[in-house]
């Protein structure tokens, strides 16, 4: 299976900069993701039936961990091939599995997750874009959205989004009254408009719904279960390879460079043999949480936990191997890894931000540990 | 099989001869005849040996929980370094003495944990291992420590030597005994800030102790799993598994060791207070059988001769 992976990889991978690749997950690349949907590596874990190759979750984890040390261009699949399928095939109705299941599989629809709203970070309670029904069950009513989601990634070249929006109550409810809705970014009243980061890159994006008229199987799930959901799914969306590889590529360039300048001493290997140690130990923790979920659990905590350590490893990458390379300004350095090292440092404050931020990660782990 | 198997009986064991009580007299000098007695009688020793020579035969791997728990109750003897003693001779046909055995690398001058307590020593030539009688090695002099210097010179029974000696094996031994200990700081500092009451309320309530907590908690986890990497390699571990082990728990120790006391505050400084067994005990271990650095640059050294292979099958395929 790597084999199959490292082909496709190798179509693309070489007309990319070290800096481009640095994206990772973040690189958008439809015809790529639809090469991997042919050559069956996505919706890896999904049943035949719907497209998918009934292979277990650590057949996945051996894919998104070569996919992501190349520095392949994922994004456009990512979100739909690692919770967007998994949470159709839990939550949805049957009509949604075959509708949706097939073309993920296929890396023909690509999905982003609406949550953060401009009142509603990290306390998702705050979400006030809100479906109300329309009609009646006997006259086959619907949903009319209407509110505004924040720093949506991938809203802009995606097809649908999963968006956490209010059924019923206000925010004094908290958690109660939030459901999960499917949104066809293409309907009428969908306004997507991108928001140009510190990489100059448009990754994210403000969606805005003004009287988005949608089906009656635009729920997901059940009503009112949306909080519910959620939490479930950010326990794939925080443990995976993703929390650990973003920064690799990086840190295989540096090796590469050392090596080839014959910079082999002591306090060299020790940095090498600091990351690699860390690197190992990030990994099996990451594959101890694909074990619980293949148990069919929903690790939270330990997903969490993950999360923080491998931000922080991918966080510190650039700002050690910058340090290391800038004490050495007699050496020749390819200006691609200096270009990579800024990328990085300049995006990396996400890498603790998306999916789930430090603190509140934090606040999650303590609570498990029996703290409050 | 599954490792609850003979890790209950062993924790019971520990609860029930190895209490505070008797690690504080041990280290205070009192005999450690009576402990001895009881870990030689259950058997435990001879966890590594095989079958055929009396042993359980049990990989390194499923030993790893043991040695945990040897941490987690910080057993002031060398019983891991005896179990992995037992087996090396066992290997090469020679009988084990009874009593404590610890493992060291000739040329190494630093203190040797437990020397104080053991009576013998397996010493790594180099080339061949020396089975040596240790009569009282000089204290290394830390207070209620354990460890001592051993003579160089020893003469003694001559076995053959594991491909590569005995440091990486102690360095993931020492690693299991580190995330036992960090493993038992951390549920006792749970309990104190839930129980502690400052500006009305347990101090675990506040963020700024449970965001400590968190990050505890995910040194403690990581310094398991290192351990279990190095376990996974046997008795006579890989480079790779052995650094890896050693240098994440090394490096997590000091981290682990000041959160417990500074959640704790000054009780933890009392000599009275339980924190300070496994304190000490991680510091102490984090700079036994080579510290974070040691292993970083010998694991590094071994990564830069293979820079042009990705890190992910550096790590992954082995």
């Amino acid at each position: 299976m790597r084999t199959t992976v490292r082909a496709v990889i190798a179509t693309v991978i070489d007309q990319l900069a070290l800096s481009q690749r640095a994206r990772t997950w973040m690189g958008f690349d439809a015809e790529f993701s639809r090469a991997l949907g042919r050559a069956g590596l996505l919706g890896l874990t999904l049943p035949r039936r719907y497209g998918g190759a009934e292979r277990g979750p650590f057949a996945r984890f051996v894919i998104v961990e070569e996919l992501l040390s190349a520095g392949a261009p994922v994004a456009a699949h990512w979100i739909a091939d690692r919770q967007s399928g998994p949470l159709i095939l839990n939550y949805g109705t049957q009509t949604q599995r075959e509708f949706y299941l097939p073309k993920i599989a296929r890396g023909e629809a690509f999905f982003c997750i609406g949550m953060s709203e401009p009142g509603a970070g990290s306390d998702l309670a705050g979400v006030r874009s809100r479906a109300e029904r329309t009609g009646t069950n006997q006259t086959g009513g619907g949903w009319c959205l209407n509110g505004q989601k924040l720093w949506t990634t991938n809203s802009l070249h995606s097809d649908y989004m999963i968006a956490l929006v209010r059924t019923s109550g206000t925010p004094a409810d908290r958690h109660k009254g939030l459901s999960q809705i499917i949104v066809d970014l293409k309907a009428p009243g969908v306004v997507v408009r991108p928001i140009v980061d510190l990489t100059g890159d448009s990754h994210f994006a403000e969606v805005f719904f003004e009287n988005v008229m949608l089906g009656e199987d635009a729920l997901i799930g059940a009503e009112g279960e949306g909080w519910h959901q959620v939490t479930a799914e950010l326990a794939f969306e925080r443990s995976g390879p993703e929390r650990i590889y973003s920064s690799v590529l990086l840190l295989d360039a540096w090796i590469a460079h050392v090596a080839a300048v014959g910079r082999l001493d002591g306090e060299t290997a020790v940095l090498a043999g600091r990351l690699t140690a860390q690197l190992a130990t990030l990994r099996a923790m990451s594959i101890a949480v694909t074990a619980l979920l293949v148990k069919g659990e929903s690790p939270a905590i330990e997903a969490s936990l993950v999360k923080d350590l491998g931000t922080t490893f991918e966080q510190s990458l650039p700002i050690l191997i910058g340090d290391d390379l800038a004490s050495h300004p007699e050496e020749a350095v390819d200006p691609e890894l200096w270009r990579t090292i800024h990328y990085l440092s300049h995006i990396a404050p996400s890498f603790s931000l998306r999916g789930g931020t430090r603190e509140i990660l934090r606040g999650i782990i303590a609570r498990g540990l029996g703290l409050r | 099989m599954d490792d609850m198997d003979f890790l209950s009986p062993f924790e019971r064991l520990l609860e029930d001869q190895c209490a505070p009580a008797v690690v504080r007299a041990i280290e205070a000098g009192e005999s450690a005849q009576a402990l001895w007695a009881s870990l030689h009688e259950s058997g435990f020793l001879d966890a590594l040996l095989p079958e055929r020579a009396g042993g359980a035969e049990l990989s390194l791997a499923e030993v790893g929980p043991l040695l945990q728990a040897l941490g987690r109750f910080a057993v002031p003897l060398p019983v891991a370094e005896t179990m992995a003693a037992r087996a090396i001779l066992a290997q090469s046909g020679a009988e084990a003495p009874a009593g404590p055995i610890v493992l060291a690398t000739q040329g190494h001058t630093g203190p040797v944990p437990f020397a104080k307590v053991a009576q013998h020593a397996l010493i790594d030539t180099g080339s061949k291992l020396h089975l040596v009688d240790l009569s009282d090695p000089r204290d290394a002099g830390f207070h209620h420590g354990l460890a001592a210097y051993i003579p160089a010179g020893l003469p003694g029974v001559v076995i053959p030597r594991p491909d590569r000696g005995l440091m990486p094996l102690l360095a993931v031994m020492r690693a299991c005994m580190m995330a036992g200990a960090s493993d038992k700081l951390l549920t006792m500092t749970v309990a104190y800030a839930n129980d502690r009451v400052q500006f009305g309320k347990p101090i675990g309530r506040q963020q700024a102790v449970q965001q400590q907590l968190a990050v505890m908690a995910q040194k403690v986890i990581a310094c398991r799993i290192a351990a279990q990497i190095g376990c996974a390699a046997g008795l006579d571990p890989s480079l790779f598994a052995a650094a890896t082990a050693k240098q994440v728990t090394s490096a997590a120790a000091p981290v682990i060791a000041n959160i417990a006391h500074a959640v704790h505050g000054a009780i933890a400084i009392s000599a009275a207070y339980d924190v300070q067994l496994y304190s000490r005990r991680l510091h102490e271990w984090r700079l036994a059988d080579g510290s974070e650095v040691y292993w970083a640059r010998l694991l590094g050294s071994a990564r830069l001769a293979q820079a042009d292979m990705p890190s992910v099958d550096f790590i992954a395929r082995r």
